[in-house]
């Protein structure tokens, strides 16, 4: 078992992914997109998925809500417990019912995520009448309180206005009222921020950061954004190439990284000390193609600190400190190969 | 009007998407005159019997002759009142175009809804629709009346047939493109499947293009009833109707060249503004344009 998170299962754990495998099949090919995933979301807690685009972090969320063709996408291992239940072998009657009401979920881009033919209102309240018995009425007043809650000023009016009428930020927000509307004990925001403005991002990410709080839902949130992370996440996974290659508290990661993949993120970011004509610093290469299985280490071909024994069969994963996983057989030597600096200006 | 007097102008206007688009058609002059003249010739058909007079009386004895206070436009080769008929024949053009962009849009946009959203029912769909495009139209058309009884209902179910596949076409493929908007990916999120997710979230993106697909089945409907009527199978020839009057016209057209272009120039206007309808209105339709001030 190469599994990350070898703790017997936890009931206090809203969802629980577990050696979760996945691939596309076309024709003639077959993508490895999902290898061997596991991670878990606690109560109230906000976990984060970082990694390149392409490296499954989306598919890992449409995974979990079944939102993934039926042909094409072939799960070959593992499960998704929300509660104990396995979402994955959970029929599409049911998941309907899950979608929305236990599980919310918010996309990257708002300006296309809101149907343009509806008002605002009427999104909301869909969710409300799907899942509640509730008249026109009622569903319409909760919506109104949806509004309010994700701060929309002047509510009452917006309720009757079409997606068009709104800025990004303001559709967000409408997102996550229609993600929210049924109190779900989960929400997945899959890029959330990486269509708004800086200024709006940060809005973004505090609402959901107090919504977290106040309603005392857990949240995926699934980035390619370190200052995101490290901003709101309590624990953070690092995915590359369909694994999670590292994984812990945010602080713990960013303070400690203990794998060439995130090394190498972190001294890729700019500090707020970097000079006018700093380098910033790349990952030489490109990402693997997914068409065959890798044996060992995926980061591997690009890392700096890989040797001979990286390409055998995937290394065990370790535990470093308290929570705090990382897939690298080469961690010390990354963690001294990153200077004080590094870290610092990661965190900034 | 600058763009926030827009905003601003449109933000009062929440009542539907109807009453938005068709207070907002008359915004350009065009469309405006093309309205006017649709509704022109709807006055006309409804109210024919108080504008003309017997379009089916034959006079053999006035024959030919020219405009008088009896028949303004004259009379044809059998004495009947050229007005008269050019009036009645828009009732065959007019309902035979709206019956057939009717059924058209509803069976086309059945099938094609279904044929995009089920991947072995939409690929059988598609094949059937593909050998039935291979025919041309109105070589079916001519089919079907031969087979049925002689009249308007067989006129509007034989043009009917060829074009419903073409909707079905459109309307698939604009399914299969609404499907892949992360719109209906959010919808799915928060629980709704199957019927609802077709009609409240599909079907009302299909419909700008389902629309100007109607009109041109309406416009090609009325050109194709008249070339049925033309080469004389559908209804039978005394019913007036714009085809079987340039019909009856041919014989003629070197010494009385009128009695084709009337009937011609009714025919031609009608699809004219029938198409530019279709196109104005398409956009009408589209929330994401009514902002902008003119179409």
């Amino acid at each position: 078992m190469n599994d990350m998170t070898s703790r017997t299962p936890d009931s206090d754990m809203v969802l629980e992914v577990e050696n979760l495998s996945l691939e596309f099949a076309d024709r003639d090919k077959v993508t490895y997109a999902l290898d061997a995933v596991s991670f878990s979301v606690g109560e109230g807690e906000i976990v984060s998925l970082v990694g390149e685009s392409g490296c499954g972090k989306s598919v890992t969320a449409m995974t979990i809500m079944g939102l993934l063709p039926k042909h094409g996408a072939r799960v070959t291992s593992g499960s998704a417990l929300l509660r104990g239940r396995d979402l994955l072998h959970t029929s599409e009657r049911e998941m309907r019912r899950i979608r929305g009401d236990r599980i919310g979920m918010i996309f990257q881009d708002p300006m296309t995520s809101l149907n343009p033919v509806h008002t605002v209102g009427m999104q909301v309240s869909e969710t409300i009448r799907k899942h509640r018995r509730v008249s026109r009425g009622a569903a319409e007043k909760r919506a109104l309180e949806m509004l309010d809650l994700v701060r929309i000023p002047d509510a009452a009016s917006r309720l009757r206005a079409y997606p068009h009428e709104l800025s990004g930020g303001m559709r967000q927000r409408v997102m996550i009222a229609m993600a929210l509307a049924c109190d779900p004990e989960l929400l997945i925001a899959d890029e959330p921020t990486t269509a708004l403005d800086v200024t709006v991002q940060a809005q973004v990410l505090d609402l959901i950061a107090d919504l977290r709080r106040d309603i005392g839902m857990s949240v995926i949130l699934i980035t390619h954004d370190l200052g995101v992370v490290a901003g709101v996440a309590d624990r953070m996974m690092v995915m590359y190439a369909g694994r999670i290659v590292e994984q812990g508290p945010t602080e713990k990661l960013f303070a400690d990284p203990a794998h060439g993949y995130t090394a190498g993120l972190m001294r890729s970011l700019p500090g707020v000390n970097a000079r006018m004509h700093d380098e910033l610093r790349e990952i030489p290469g490109s990402v693997p193609r997914l068409d065959r299985k890798i044996e060992g280490c995926v980061f591997a071909p690009r890392c700096e600190f890989s040797s001979e024994t990286c390409l055998a069969p995937l290394p065990q994963a370790q535990e470093r400190a308290q929570g705090h996983w990382t897939r690298c057989i080469h961690a010390d030597a990354v963690r001294q190969a990153m200077s004080d600096n590094d870290i610092v200006r990661a965190w900034a | 009007m600058s763009v926030y007097d827009q905003v601003s102008a449109n933000r009062g206007r929440h009542g539907g998407r109807i009453s938005a688009a068709a207070s907002y058609l008359p915004a350009n002059p065009a469309t405006a005159i093309c309205f006017g003249v649709l509704l022109l010739f709807a006055l006309m058909a409804v109210f024919a019997p108080l504008i003309a007079g017997d379009p089916v009386k034959i006079d053999p004895a006035q024959r030919l002759t020219g405009p008088s206070a009896s028949a303004y436009w004259g009379r044809d080769h059998l004495g009947r009142d050229v007005f008269a008929r050019a009036v009645y024949g828009s009732r065959m053009s007019l309902l035979v175009g709206f019956s057939v962009a009717a059924i058209a849009t509803v069976f086309g946009v059945a099938i094609g809804i279904y044929a995009g959203m089920s991947r072995i029912g939409g690929a059988i769909a598609m094949r059937l629709v593909d050998a039935m495009m291979a025919i041309p139209a109105i070589l079916l058309a001519i089919a079907f009346a031969a087979l049925m009884d002689a009249g308007i209902l067989t006129v509007i179910i034989a043009i009917s047939i060829p074009e419903i596949p073409r909707m079905v076409r459109l309307v698939r493929s604009v399914v299969l493109g609404v499907q892949q908007q992360p719109y209906v990916a959010a919808a799915i999120s928060i629980g709704t499947g199957g019927l609802p997710l077709v009609w409240r979230h599909i079907l009302p993106n299909t419909l700008g293009p389902v629309l100007v697909q109607a009109t041109y089945a309406c416009a090609s409907a009325i050109i194709t009833s008249a070339v049925l009527s033309f080469l004389g199978v559908g209804t039978s020839p005394e019913v007036p109707s714009w085809g079987g009057m340039m019909a009856d016209a041919r014989s003629f057209f070197r010494i009385h060249p009128e009695l084709m272009v009337y009937p011609g120039v009714l025919l031609s206007l009608l699809v004219l503004v029938v198409n530019v309808l279709g196109d104005r209105l398409s956009d009408a339709l589209d929330p994401r344009k009514m902002v902008r001030g003119s179409v």
